[in-house]
């Protein structure tokens, strides 16, 4: 994304819409809109401030033209593109650059799903597909549980390694009031769970809940006049490595080694300047994946590396303070609550699972079957 | 280029099974899986059909647990002729699909709703 110039922009509100199980009938556009008023609410502007409207929703096929005819907004600018849980932060990026141009001034991104209430599979329809239908993989965990069992065979990764990501991710969503998950988890509970995509049981897997979220992004300059401390946008990389995993050429490197490097450099910080990581983690590989192709540990050493504590509260880099999609919150595509955990860590805003002196967060997205990566690094007011 | 008021790639691929072949395409000697009407990277018109011999290696596994059924298995394949493909691995307790297992094409008969496609079963030696 060279062109766009670091911290030119800034998130400037940031709220999620109700999470969990909502109410019956409740509309995905329902929940885009309760999250937009209260990410307006979380910046002070209005409704009648945005021009840039940016959405995407498996269930709802033309998300800114539904959203922007359920507010009776006329936005100047607008984006839809879907391309899985990752969209969020493409349109981030997108939002920079029509920003920057002029092309619009406040830019509200924004989500909703009600999977849970009316079943993934009504949610998230599988495109029909001749080479892949008649195998009946169960999507996408097949497609990651293949990743995983690659992984495994290659770096000698275990399945308790696994599990320790989703114990991690547990142990910060109790410290999250909004987290979905209540409970403690162990290792063992993950590793006897139901079976759904050998190697992964039910507890590798990503919640399925309803919910959705809304940000604001303006300029950096307009951002100062605003209610909240802005997070800056300071670097953004986009990447799509395949859509369907057979075509994805090596299943334990995601296309989050080319969106990193592409954010780093534009942002001018490499993975020993981030405080804090907010990593799409719809299954338990995909942590792993991230950190070894992010940069902060070696590749292979992604399951050793969650084992040892080191993304859980007290180690040495906090990765998923919200819980994640693991067990905070995952309503489809979860792209969305991942920036927004990762705005609030950079305002200070976290309360009991607060990162201490967070300037500077990663949140990165995945979409599909590992099929695009989008990286957004966000920083505080020294960070610019 | 492919006519395809005449013919799709699916279709001819799909023609291939039901005479018992797994097929696939070359493009300036490169192999590639799905069929397409253009080649990809080069965009050639130059799409040549083959046959494969049907054998391969399993390049990653899984076990599909589903409600009222039998688990069961799928599998990404490494044909040898330069081309990596979604499968199946019968003729085999699904777990003991392992990466490495050299595999070989036979067709499944599909039924009214499925039409006949590729799986695999084990051909012996590998890892």
């Amino acid at each position: 994304m060279s062109g766009l110039k670091r911290g030119s922009v800034a998130v400037v509100g940031a709220a999620e819409s109700d999470l969990g199980q909502v109410a019956p009938h409740t509309s995905p556009v329902d929940l885009m809109a309760q999250a937009t008023m209260r990410a307006l609410d979380d910046c002070g502007l209005k409704l009648s401030d945005i021009d840039g409207v940016f959405s995407a929703a498996t269930q709802v096929r033309t998300a800114p033209m539904t959203l922007s005819e359920y507010l009776r907004i006329k936005p100047r600018y607008f984006d839809g593109t879907t391309i899985g849980g990752s969209s969020f932060m493409t349109h981030v990026a997108h939002a920079q650059a029509a920003i920057e141009h002029g092309l619009c001034d406040v830019a509200l991104i924004a989500y909703g799903s009600t999977q849970r209430s009316v079943s993934r599979a009504a949610a998230s329809p599988r495109e029909p597909n001749p080479y892949e239908n008649p195998y009946r993989p169960f999507m996408p965990a097949s497609a990651y549980a293949m990743a995983a069992a690659r992984h495994m065979h290659q770096y000698g990764t275990t399945r308790e390694q696994l599990a320790e990501v989703a114990v991690a991710a547990r142990k910060w969503a109790l410290l999250n009031p909004k987290a979905w998950e209540k409970e403690p988890l162990t290792v063992e509970q993950v590793l006897k769970a139901r079976m759904v995509s050998h190697p992964f049981t039910v507890r590798d897997c990503c919640l399925v809940v309803d919910g959705g979220g809304a940000i604001i992004l303006t300029s950096a300059a307009r951002a100062k006049s605003l209610k909240k401390k802005p997070a800056y946008v300071l670097g953004v990389g986009e990447s799509l490595s395949h859509a369907g995993i057979p075509s994805m050429p090596d299943l334990t490197v995601s296309a989050a080694a080319e969106s990193g490097p592409k954010a780093y450099k534009m942002a001018g910080l490499k993975p020993s300047d981030i405080n804090m990581l907010s990593l799409y983690d719809a299954f338990t590989i995909t942590p792993i994946l991230f950190l070894e192709d992010l940069g902060f540990c070696a590749k292979g050493e992604g399951g050793p590396f969650a084992a040892s504590g080191a993304i859980a509260p007290g180690g040495k880099l906090p990765v998923n303070t919200s819980g994640g999609g693991l067990s905070y919150c995952h309503p489809g595509m979860y792209g969305l609550l991942v920036i927004i955990e990762a705005v609030r860590q950079v305002r200070g805003e976290c309360d009991k699972r607060q990162v201490k002196n967070c300037e500077t967060a990663i949140a990165h997205g995945n979409g599909g079957v590992l099929s695009s990566q989008c990286t957004v690094i966000l920083g505080g007011a020294s960070t610019v | 280029m492919a006519d395809l008021m005449k013919q799709s790639p699916y279709g001819v691929f799909l023609e291939h099974c039901k005479k018992g072949e797994l097929a696939y395409q070359v493009s300036d000697g490169k192999a590639f899986f799905y069929p397409r009407a253009v080649a990809p990277v080069t965009g050639s018109d130059k799409l040549e059909w083959r046959v494969s011999k049907g054998l391969g290696t399993v390049y990653s596994t899984t076990v599909v647990y589903t409600k009222d059924q039998p688990p069961h298995n799928v599998a990404l394949i490494d044909v040898d002729e330069g081309f990596r493909m979604m499968s199946r691995v019968e003729d085999i307790d699904p777990l003991q699909v392992k990466i490495g297992m050299r595999v070989k094409v036979k067709m499944h008969p599909g039924d009214e709703k499925q039409p006949t496609y590729p799986v695999f079963t084990p051909a012996g030696g590998g890892k």
